[in-house]
C-alpha cells in the first residue's frame, strides 16, 4: 500500500470531501496552497490573525446552512478562540433546543517535545473533554487521521481535531479508495494479556515502543482510543478486565487530565475494579508549563523509560 | 425612502406588540413567576422595528441579551416565544434557552446571545454565508454600547470591512451597559469613530423615531444588497427598566434621565403621528391595541398551559444527529 504522511492524510480527507459538497468553507490564518488552488479564494479564506471571530464566523456559516473547517494551528492559538468555541459552538445547538446544526471543524496541534516553549506546546484536550457539546479527535496515524477527518466532514456537529504536533511529517499506510472512520471506536495497537497501557497522541507511538521493549517479559495490550469524544469506553473496560491492570499514558498535565478519567472510568466500574490487580497509574506531563531547554523539556513529559517504569511498577505490586 | 401609511401602521404595530409583550413581562417577573434573567427592550423598539421591516425572511440576524424585540420584529411568534420564558416544551428551544437565547432559525433568527459582543463574529458568518449564495441576502446583528468595548465588536469590524460583507451593524446606543456610561467606557467617545475607522461607513440616527430609524436602514439595507459593503448604524436610545429586571438589582442612572427619555417614547411618538395625520382614528388605534392586547394574552395562556419539559429531556439536543 502506498505511504503518505499525516499532514498529507488529513489534507486528502478534506480535498475529497470539498470536492463533494461545495457548501464547504475554509478558513486559517495561513494561506492553504494546494486547497486555494482547487477551491478557490471564495471558499477557502485566508482570515486575519483574529482566531476568536474567525471561529465565530465559521459558527454563523455553519448556522446558516454552511460547513465550516477552521485551522487554528496550535492549540495554544486556539485558546484565543475559547468563547466561540466553549460558549457557542459547544452551546448553541443545545440551548437553541436542537433548531441550529452546527458542522464546524475546528483542528490544532498538540503536543510538546519540540523545544517550542510554553505557549507553542500544550495538550489541552480534557479542557474541552469537560464542556458537553464538542465532539473530539485526537488521530495518531495517517490512516486514522484521514477516516476521523472525513467522518467529521459529514457530521452536523462541532468537531475538534487535536493533531499531535510531531506526527505531521511521520508516514504510514493510506489506501487509495475512500474510506471513513467511525467515532468512538479505539484501535487496538498491540494485544497483550499483563497489562493494558491506554495511551492517547503522540504516546500511543511511544507506548508502542515501550510495550515491544517489554515483549517476552511482559505482554502489553496497548490501546489507542483515537477519539476523546465518544470515548470508547468498553474496549477500555473489556481490555482492563482481561489484564487487571492499567497504565494510562499522556503528554498532558496529569491534573484533570484525560489520564484521570480514563483511571477513573476503570476504577469505578465495579466488574473492573474487582479484577484489578493493581493500583491503575498514569505517565503524564508533570504539571508545569513546558519548559524550552531540551533537558527540562524531556524531564518533565513522558518518554519510553517512563513509561517501561510505570509497567514494571504495576506488575510488582502484589495481587489486590 | 419615506414610509408610506401601510408601512408606518405596520412599524406601529410591530413597536406596540414588543411594548405589550414586554409589559406583561414586567408583570410577571415583579410578581415572581418567570424564572431566571430577562431584560427589558422597552423603550428601544423603534430601532428593531424599523431595521426589520427592511430585512426578508431568508435574511439572517444575530441579536442579544435583550433580544424580545427582534425576535417580534422578525416575526418570531409570541406564544412559542412566552413559552420559552417560562421553561416550557412547547417554547422554542424546549426550554433549554430561556429568554436571553430565543432563536427562530425558520424565520432567520440566529439567536439572541447572552455572552456581551460574541454575536458579532457569529453574523460576519451569516453574512459571508449570504455572500457565498450570491442570491442579494444580507445579515444584521443588534449590540448594545457595553458590547462595543469588546475584542469581538472590533473583529467583525475588520473582517466585514476586508471581505465587504453584505451586514448591517446595528448598535443600539442606550448610553449605559449595566450601570456603567459608555461615555465613561469608551476612548473613542462616539462609537460611529469605530467602524469608520475600518472603512465602513457609518450613521448615528436618534433611534426613538422610527421613521428615521426605518429610513436611515432602508438606505443603508438598499446599499448593502447591491454589494456596497457593510453599513453601520448607530441608534441613540434608552432603556426603560433596570439592567434586567429584578427587585434587588440597583438602577444608578442619574434621576431625571428616565423621566426625560420617556417624554420621548418611541411608541407614543409614532401614536400621535399616525393620529395627527389622519392615518389612524382614535378608534383604530384601539382596535389595534387590542388585538395585540388579546395576541400576549393568548401567548401567555399557551405559555401557562404548556407542559414542562419532562426532566430527562435535559439530556438530548447536546449534539445533532
Ligand atoms: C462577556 C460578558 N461579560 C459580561 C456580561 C454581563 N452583562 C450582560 S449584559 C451586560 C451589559 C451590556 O451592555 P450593552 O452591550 O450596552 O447592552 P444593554 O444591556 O445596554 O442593552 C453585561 C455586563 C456578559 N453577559 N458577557
Ligand atoms: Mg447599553
Amino acid at each position: 500500500m502506498r505511504k503518505i504522511t499525516y499532514d498529507q492524510a488529513a489534507n486528502e480527507a478534506i480535498q475529497e470531501e470539498f470536492r463533494k459538497n461545495p457548501r464547504c468553507v475554509h478558513l486559517s490564518t495561513d494561506l492553504a496552497a494546494d486547497l486555494t488552488e482547487e477551491f478557490g479564494t471564495e471558499r477557502v479564506r485566508v482570515t486575519p490573525i483574529a482566531e476568536n471571530s474567525f471561529v465565530g464566523t465559521a459558527i454563523g456559516l455553519a448556522g446558516s446552512g454552511f460547513r465550516a473547517v477552521v485551522n487554528l494551528r496550535m492549540a495554544t492559538f486556539g485558546f484565543v478562540a475559547l468563547d466561540q468555541i466553549m460558549n457557542h459552538a459547544a452551546k448553541l445547538t443545545y440551548m437553541f433546543g436542537g433548531q441550529a446544526k452546527l458542522p464546524v471543524l475546528i483542528r490544532m496541534t498538540v503536543g510538546a517535545g519540540f523545544s517550542g516553549g510554553a505557549q507553542h506546546s500544550i495538550s489541552p484536550y480534557s479542557m474541552f473533554m469537560n464542556v458537553p457539546g464538542l465532539k473530539i479527535l485526537l488521530p495518531t496515524t495517517p490512516y486514522d487521521v484521514k477516516g476521523l477527518l472525513k467522518t467529521a466532514l459529514v457530521d452536523p456537529n462541532p468537531v475538534i481535531s487535536f493533531e499531535p504536533f510531531l506526527l505531521g511529517r511521520s508516514e504510514g499506510e493510506v489506501p487509495e479508495e475512500e474510506y471513513f472512520l467511525p467515532f468512538g471506536k479505539a484501535a487496538v495497537r498491540k494485544r497483550g494479556s499483563d497489562v493494558t497501557v491506554v495511551a492517547l497522541g503522540r504516546m500511543a507511538h511511544v507506548a508502542l515502543e515501550a510495550a515491544v521493549e517489554l515483549e517476552g517479559k511482559i505482554s502489553t495490550e496497548v490501546i489507542d482510543p483515537r477519539t476523546l469524544v465518544p470515548l470508547d469506553r468498553q474496549a477500555i473496560l473489556r481490555s482492563v478486565r482481561k489484564t487487571g491492570r492499567l497504565v494510562v499514558v499522556d503528554e498532558a498535565c496529569r491534573t484533570c487530565s484525560a489520564a484521570s478519567e480514563i483511571v477513573a472510568l476503570a476504577s469505578s466500574d465495579r466488574t473492573t475494579f474487582a479484577r484489578l490487580k493493581a493500583a491503575p497509574a498514569r505517565v503524564c506531563g508533570l504539571d508545569v508549563p513546558i519548559p524550552f531547554s531540551p533537558p527540562l523539556e524531556k524531564y518533565v513529559l513522558p518518554d519510553r523509560a517512563k513509561i517501561v517504569k510505570a509497567i514494571r511498577a504495576v506488575m510488582r505490586r502484589p495481587s489486590a | 425612502m419615506q414610509p408610506d401609511d401601510k408601512v408606518l401602521i405596520e412599524l406601529y404595530t410591530t413597536m406596540l406588540t414588543i411594548r405589550r409583550f414586554e409589559e406583561r413581562l414586567v408583570r410577571e417577573v415583579s410578581a415572581g413567576n418567570i424564572p431566571g434573567f430577562v431584560h427589558s427592550y422597552i423603550g428601544q423598539e423603534a430601532i428593531a422595528a424599523g431595521v426589520c421591516r427592511h430585512l426578508r425572511r431568508r435574511d439572517r440576524i444575530v441579536s442579544h441579551h435583550r433580544g424580545h424585540g427582534h425576535c417580534i420584529a422578525k416575526g418570531a411568534d409570541l406564544k412559542r416565544m412566552m413559552a420559552e420564558i417560562y421553561g416550557k416544551k412547547t417554547g422554542y428551544c424546549k426550554g433549554k434557552g430561556g429568554s436571553m437565547h430565543i432563536a427562530d432559525f425558520s424565520v432567520g433568527m440566529l439567536g439572541a446571545d447572552g455572552i456581551v459582543g460574541a454575536g458579532l463574529p457569529i453574523s460576519t458568518g451569516a453574512a459571508f454565508a449570504a455572500q457565498l449564495e450570491g442570491k442579494g441576502d444580507i445579515a444584521a446583528v443588534f449590540f448594545g454600547d457595553g458590547a462595543c468595548n469588546e475584542g469581538e465588536f472590533h473583529e467583525a469590524l475588520n473582517l466585514a470591512g476586508i471581505w465587504k460583507l453584505p451586514l448591517l451593524f446595528v448598535c443600539e446606543n442606550n448610553q449605559y451597559g449595566v450601570n456603567t456610561p459608555a461615555a465613561y467606557a469608551m476612548a473613542a467617545g462616539e462609537i460611529s469613530r469605530i467602524p469608520k475607522a475600518h472603512n465602513i461607513p457609518a450613521r448615528v440616527i436618534f433611534g426613538n423615531d422610527v421613521e428615521e430609524v426605518y429610513r436611515a436602514a432602508g438606505a443603508a439595507v438598499a446599499g448593502i444588497r447591491k454589494g456596497e459593503g457593510p453599513f453601520f448604524l448607530e441608534c441613540r436610545t434608552y432603556r426603560w427598566h433596570k439592567h434586567f429586571l429584578s427587585q434587588q438589582l440597583e438602577d444608578l442612572r442619574p434621576a431625571g434621565e428616565l423621566e426625560e427619555w420617556k417624554r420621548k417614547c418611541p411608541v407614543a411618538a409614532m401614536e400621535k403621528k399616525l393620529r395627527n395625520r389622519g392615518v389612524l382614528s382614535p378608534a383604530k388605534l384601539r382596535a389595534i391595541d387590542e388585538k395585540i392586547m388579546r395576541q400576549v394574552d393568548a401567548a401567555h395562556d399557551f405559555a401557562l398551559s404548556s407542559p414542562y419539559p419532562q426532566p430527562q429531556d435535559a439530556l438530548h439536543d447536546v449534539y445533532s444527529s
